[in-house]
């Protein structure tokens, strides 16, 4: 059998059984909902009509109901759309990169992250759909023979680039997720009582039965799916960078923009899933699985995420001013000097100098302080884009048409109802689903128990 | 005929491996092993061929590849040459650069998808399918030994019994189907 390091810290603390993992994992599911389950899922839910509401309105009246103007013609929706696949970036680093590196610590949380890159993708896509205005007609995106001719979509621009990019990887991140939760789901099934919830868990486990060769074809598709999705990961963020870095605007034009912004992306997911963690394990008391060992690895994820996004900016800082174009330097002086200096250095303090604090083992093991950062994070990252998108744009090659933009509400309510939308969908996630992947976490229970892992250094 | 199937069942993961590998040193046909998680080190034991879904999932991959460049080709070279920028598409060829990543995404979404389609058809998991696994508890903490009494006409049931409680089985139980 595997034996792991003894120095090493146990993932799963406490003297848990096979049986012990199951209990506390569906615990939740089998009893009543808490009462602050009830009060957020209600603050959640107003939230998500305010925000489908204002959907609804822009839908019918059109995109001039958001600030847009002809100078800034991209705003806060593609900041958002941005921000939010950027969030969506964790969730398949965890399970999909670090299952290759067969990091054990992912195991605890890498059903939660997966399920909240796939909310955020959604969040994300709802974006260029509803900047399309005409929603209808949405599948103009496809190349789909069509009346006008031959008319067909342009495979050599970033934008369907985009299109196929978060279609694939919103699709392959939802299977990759399903085909994990289905043995758990099974588990479910095989110990429900009421004969309703029983039906229900028995169609969503399709009939698992976990006999040998079902779980050797279940661990060849999860390591295939894993080395997919490891490219893929990469691949979206890439191409989503390439929006902004092959046009000709200053400020976007730049090279380093892939892994700047996946670096940026792991960064702000990490952010994510542990503000949500932090959350669930107290709630759902699973603290003996999500460990403060592991909050302090994505911790340590993220400074070297926000390291990496700190060198950017200042690369970008010094390249515009080294490649001699007035345009390009223009519009760096302009982001840290210019009418929009408070965002970019709201942005420069959230990402570059905060994430900084966590080579300190005491506050990075800190979990209050944690959760304030993981927001603070966010925080910086949404500036980030619309320092990126806005500030590059507002004041353009004519001073004549130099503006600003001043968000609508509903500009406003649409960001806001999607962080309520994406709440509501976490919030039914843990109520109804198995949050820990049990049959991954009962693996490794006697390679990285604190039980067997205190008797195995008796013996020695 | 009536068909006997001896369900044995253990605690623990590792005792049902040393088990098995006794039974089949002894010349018993273990047909399959139900458990909540994948017993590593089981397949070769009981006989299980290694699965050949990597093999599929490359083929799935293959022909997504292949279709984004037949695809590609026909839309932006053969139908409709653009002329973009004063950079017109003159052939498949010079214009890949561009083409590189909706070829590669539409790739992962074959293979994916292909994979995972092949995966629950195998497995003969589909929505509302019947739970096949001889107990409940084989998907909580439960690891169960399955024996056909035809594959194993060497021995009697009861010696199949002796034999299985040797191993450290905590339940034994046989069906007639």
């Amino acid at each position: 059998m595997i034996k792991e390091a003894a120095i090493r810290e146990p993932l799963i603390l406490g003297n848990k059984t096979y049986h012990d993992i199951t209990e506390d994992v569906c615990r939740p599911i089998e009893s009543k909902a808490p009462r602050a389950w009830y009060v957020l899922i209600t603050i959640t839910g107003i939230i998500s009509l305010w925000g489908i509401g204002c959907i609804l309105y822009l839908l019918g009246t059109g995109i001039g109901v958001w600030g847009l103007n002809k100078t800034v013609n991209w705003a806060w929706d593609i900041t958002n759309f941005v921000w939010w696949v950027g969030i969506g970036h964790a969730g398949t680093l965890i399970s999909a990169v670090l299952l290759l590196f067969r990091q054990r610590w992912r195991m605890a949380i890498n059903r939660s992250a997966e399920a909240m890159t796939i909310f955020a993708v959604i969040m994300a896509a709802t974006f260029p759909g509803i900047h399309m205005g005409r929603i209808w007609v949405s599948y103009w995106v496809m190349p789909i023979p069509n009346q006008f001719g031959s008319l067909w979509v342009n495979f050599n621009s970033p934008l369907l680039w985009d299109v196929f990019a978060i279609s694939t990887y919103f699709s392959v991140s939802l299977v990759f997720w399903y085909i994990g939760l289905i043995p758990d789901f099974a588990t479910i099934r095989d110990r429900m009582t009421k004969p309703l919830q029983k039906k229900i868990y028995s169609i969503l486990s399709f009939g698992w039965t976990g006999n040998a060769k079902a779980w050797n074809r279940f661990e060849i598709v999860s390591l295939v799916l894993a080395g997919l999705a490891t490219p893929l990961v990469f691949s979206v963020h890439s191409i989503v960078s390439t929006d902004f870095a092959t046009s000709v605007i200053p400020g976007w034009h730049t090279t380093i923009f892939p892994p700047y912004f996946v670096s940026g992306a792991v960064f702000s997911g990490f952010a994510m899933v542990l503000t949500l963690l932090l959350v669930m394990r107290k709630v759902m008391h699973l603290e003996n699985y999500v460990t403060v060992k592991h909050v302090e690895y994505m911790n340590i994820v993220i400074i070297v995420t926000g390291s990496i996004v700190g060198v950017a900016y200042l690369t970008e800082l010094f390249v515009s001013w080294y490649s001699g174009v007035e345009y390009e330097s223009y519009a760096f002086i302009n982001r840290f000097s210019g009418p929009y200096a408070w965002a970019y250095w709201s942005m420069m303090t959230c990402n570059v100098i905060s994430p900084q604090l966590f080579w300190i083992k005491k506050l990075r093991t800190n979990l209050t302080f944690t959760f304030i950062m993981s927001i603070v994070v966010n925080i910086g990252m949404w500036f980030e884009r619309f320092v990126i998108i806005v500030t590059s744009l507002h004041r353009d090659y004519v001073p004549s048409s130099w503006t600003m933009f001043y968000p609508t509400f509903v500009d406003i309510g649409i960001f806001i109802g999607t962080i309520g939308i994406f709440f509501t969908l976490f919030l039914l996630f843990a109520r109804f689903f198995p949050v820990l992947a049990l049959n991954e976490v009962k693996s490794i229970l006697k390679i990285s128990g604190e039980a067997y892992k205190k008797s195995d250094n008796h013996h020695h | 005929m009536a068909e006997k199937i001896i369900y044995a069942t253990y605690d623990d993961d590792h005792v049902l491996l040393e088990g098995a590998k006794k039974l089949v040193a002894k010349g018993v046909h273990v047909s399959d092993v139900y458990s909540p998680f994948p017993v590593h080190g089981i397949d070769p034991v009981i006989g299980v061929q290694h699965t050949r879904l990597g093999i599929c999932a490359f083929l799935y991959g293959l022909t997504g590849a292949t279709l984004a460049m037949i695809g590609i080709r026909y839309f932006m070279i053969a139908d409709w040459p653009m002329n973009i920028g004063g950079k017109p598409s003159f052939s498949f060829l010079e214009n890949l650069p561009a083409f590189i990543p909706v070829i590669f995404e539409f790739t992962v979404f074959c293979t994916a998808h292909g994979m995972a389609l092949t995966y629950l058809l195998r497995n003969k998991t589909l929505p509302g399918l019947p739970a096949r696994n001889p107990y409940p508890s084989t998907t909580d903490d439960k690891f169960v030994m399955e024996l056909k009494a035809s594959e194993n006409s060497k021995f009697s049931v009861d010696e199949l019994q002796s034999m299985l409680k040797e191993t450290g089985i905590v339940e034994f139980e046989v069906r007639e189907i």
